[in-house]
């Protein structure tokens, strides 16, 4: 029977087994993860403004919580694909700031060769299949990276991220029935940060009263809402959703509520027209999951201040770093143009060789 | 024994002989399994390969195509079934951007190896919803390829080779072929034991010293007979090149064809607007303008939406008798 689960918990987040097992290097891990990824997206925002970086830049400040906390749980066999905000989590599965920087850039350094851009990233050796720009799309291939993973019996699930914007997208509704329908080991977490570019929620999406991720019951399928403020809230109940995956094959739509600091992409020169400065501020003070999370941990001992310090000019110098690796690096070269279209031409196959594939000029 | 099969049975035979050679095939799509197939390709299937290997899906192509993709990713090979290669177009997002283009933007780090197949073909008398044909939009996309066998010898052995092939192949087929019979040989009388043609490369049907018909799928059998009224009533001797696949494309074979005969039409049942004669009427004139003893002429559906009635339909499609008028215009 479809339900929601978590929220109606009464046992608090910190308790849950999977939190009770995180250590204290664990803990301060997380947070490290969670500065790592405000400071590049800072980083990136300086650069974007000295116009060494291209197109959009949809900055996750606000949100990592989300990203970190959700992948934080995942094993070999589990995998994550995502929307155009993608660097938190990129960065979150373990890649590395210099190609994503780079990336960014437009560097033959990059994660994509130059390719993709900030929408783009990919990095399917670490189970993480983009990074994709139209808004839903990815939804269907959520769905088929855990049909491929329940195809070779392997005990796993797919995490697939989308924003509160990307819920009324047609093929995010055809997901989640096969999704459903032929019991894929698939997790839909909305990030809920409130809009979808400059139109609320409330003018964008009819819903439920309990929220956006009840839709799922017209599916037949488990749902939750979750404070994304709280990193052991994140935990506890994304991994439900990953043992209902791995023990019985079932999907999830998880809401998790959070909030972007900055505008939709850069470029949005409205972000604080369709939101009210107050209201921005509020999230800032109150709701901020590095804030949240650093004050949990000095709450228990875990860190002093100073540590925190420690940790963030730590991953600033990082991010410093990746910058000075990508300003460095060069650009890729124009012959890379006709590589990475067809994989039978890039490896030179007898396919490969057969016809002519291109026809410019 | 050379054997007389349908294009039909010779693309289930294909898809059968996939399913045995690598597990990782599995084919979804609309009435696959239980239903064995809207139009009978996959009849039997699902009774010998099971639920696992046969899908049936809801009719939801964005959906199921985009999770065959996501699939496809994790080295699965799908083979998506279209129902009619119209609905491709509910599903464009994910054939166009995702399937496309993923290998691109990551750099390389990714491959799509699916196949979406079905028939895309006027002519049924199903109005103009039904009727697309697609291979110049789809073949004009970077990382797609776009086959369009004519016979049954070249289904079996092009659905082989797309299944096959590590990039995205989109295998248009014709629900007015799919009861025509052809030679397709048994496996014991090849060399290697399987009947593979490669993507990429066309056939001549017909060796002829006048002039060069280049066509694809059902046009390749209009000009077939347009060649033997040419032959049998004009004393003219047509050849008759079969692209059987659109991306790659097979120039070599275009522009040798051209040079022989110095005179060449482009027939097709796409509309005329960037269809795929107009991209080898373009090359032609590029590669090959002193060798042609006349214009290069284009015969296409005509340029409107299928019309229903069906002896009106029928007119808008390419028929002998408007190619053998075309050709004496330049012969």
């Amino acid at each position: 029977m479809a339900s929601k689960t978590a929220n109606q918990s009464t046992v608090p987040f910190a308790d849950a087994p999977i939190n009770q097992s995180l250590t204290a290097g664990d803990k301060i891990e997380l947070l490290r993860q969670m500065v790592r990824i405000r400071r590049f997206e800072q980083t990136s925002l300086k650069h974007y403004h000295n116009d060494s970086i291209g197109g959009f830049l949809h900055l996750y400040i606000g949100q990592e919580s989300v990203a970190v906390g959700s992948i934080s749980l995942l094993g070999e066999n589990d995998h994550v694909i995502t929307a155009y905000r993608d660097h938190g989590h990129a960065l979150a599965v373990g890649m590395g700031m210099n190609e994503c920087m780079a990336e960014l850039f437009g560097k033959a350094t990059g994660c994509s060769k130059g390719k993709g851009g900030s929408m783009h990233y990919f990095a399917p050796d670490k189970n993480y299949w983009g990074g994709h720009g139209i808004v839903g799309g990815q939804t269907p291939l959520g769905a088929g990276l855990a049909f491929g993973v329940k195809y070779k019996g392997l005990k796993g699930c797919c995490l697939c991220y989308l924003g509160d914007g990307a819920i009324n997208q047609g093929a995010f509704h055809e997901a989640l029935n096969l999704a459903s329908l032929w019991s894929l080991p698939v997790i839909y977490i909305i990030e809920n940060n409130g809009y979808s570019m400059g139109t609320s929620q409330a003018r964008s999406s009819a819903f439920p009263k309990e929220g956006l991720a009840a839709r799922a019951e017209g599916y037949n399928m488990d749902w939750d809402k979750i404070d994304g403020v709280s990193l052991y809230e994140i935990r506890a109940g994304v991994q439900k959703a990953v043992e209902r995956a791995h023990e019985h094959c079932r999907p999830t739509i998880i809401e998790i509520l959070t909030y972007r600091h900055k505008g939709h992409s850069v470029a949005d020169a409205n972000a604080e027209k369709y939101r009210t400065k107050e209201e921005i501020q509020e999230y800032m003070n109150k709701h901020d999951p590095i804030e949240f999370w650093k004050n949990t941990l000095i709450g228990e001992g875990v860190i002093s201040e100073d540590d925190y310090k420690a940790i963030n000019k730590e991953a600033g110098a990082e991010a410093d770093a990746a910058a000075e690796f990508a300003i460095k690096s060069p650009y890729p070269d124009e012959s890379a143009i006709f590589d990475d279209i067809y994989w039978e031409v890039d490896n030179n196959t007898e396919a490969g060789r057969t016809g002519r594939h291109f026809f410019h000029g | 024994m050379p054997r007389e099969i349908t294009y039909r049975e010779a693309l289930r035979e294909g898809l059968d002989e996939e399913l045995a050679h690598d597990d990782n095939v599995i084919i979804i799509g609309e009435e696959v399994a239980e239903y064995n197939g809207a139009y009978k390709v996959t009849e039997g299937l699902w009774k010998k390969w099971g639920d696992k290997r046969i899908i049936d899906a809801p009719i939801s192509e964005a959906g199921f195509i985009g999770m065959g993709i996501g699939a496809s990713m994790l080295g699965i090979r799908p083979v998506m079934e279209l129902m009619f290669f119209s609905f491709a177009y509910v599903a464009f997002d994910q054939m166009m951007n995702n399937a496309a283009t993923c290998r691109y933007m990551s750099g390389g780090l990714i491959n799509v190896p699916i196949v979406v197949r079905g028939p895309a073909n006027g002519g049924t008398n199903v109005g103009a919803t039904h009727s697309h044909t697609p291979e110049n939009i789809f073949a004009n996309m970077p990382g797609l390829k776009v086959v369009t066998p004519s016979n049954p010898y070249d289904a079996k052995g092009l659905i082989k080779s797309a299944i096959r092939d590590n990039d995205p192949v989109y295998f248009m087929e014709s629900t007015v072929l799919y009861g025509m019979t052809g030679t397709v040989p048994s496996n014991d009388e090849i060399e290697g034991g399987e009947l593979l043609v490669p993507i990429g490369k066309a056939s001549v049907k017909r060796e002829g010293t006048d002039l060069t018909f280049i066509a694809h799928g059902r046009a390749v059998v209009t000009c077939l007979a347009a060649a033997e009224i040419l032959a049998e009533k004009h004393n003219i001797n047509a050849e008759v090149l079969d692209l059987r696949s659109i991306r790659p494309l097979d120039e070599e074979a275009i522009m040798a064809s051209v040079r022989k005969t110095h005179r060449a039409i482009c027939v097709e049942e796409n509309k005329p607007f960037c269809g795929v004669g107009a991209q080898i009427s373009s090359m032609i004139m590029e590669q090959a303008f002193d060798d042609l003893d006349a214009p290069v002429l284009r015969i296409t559906s005509a340029d409107a939406p299928a019309f229903y009635s069906p002896p009106i339909e029928k007119l808008q499609l390419p028929s002998p008798d408007e190619i053998v008028e075309r050709a004496l215009s330049i012969c």
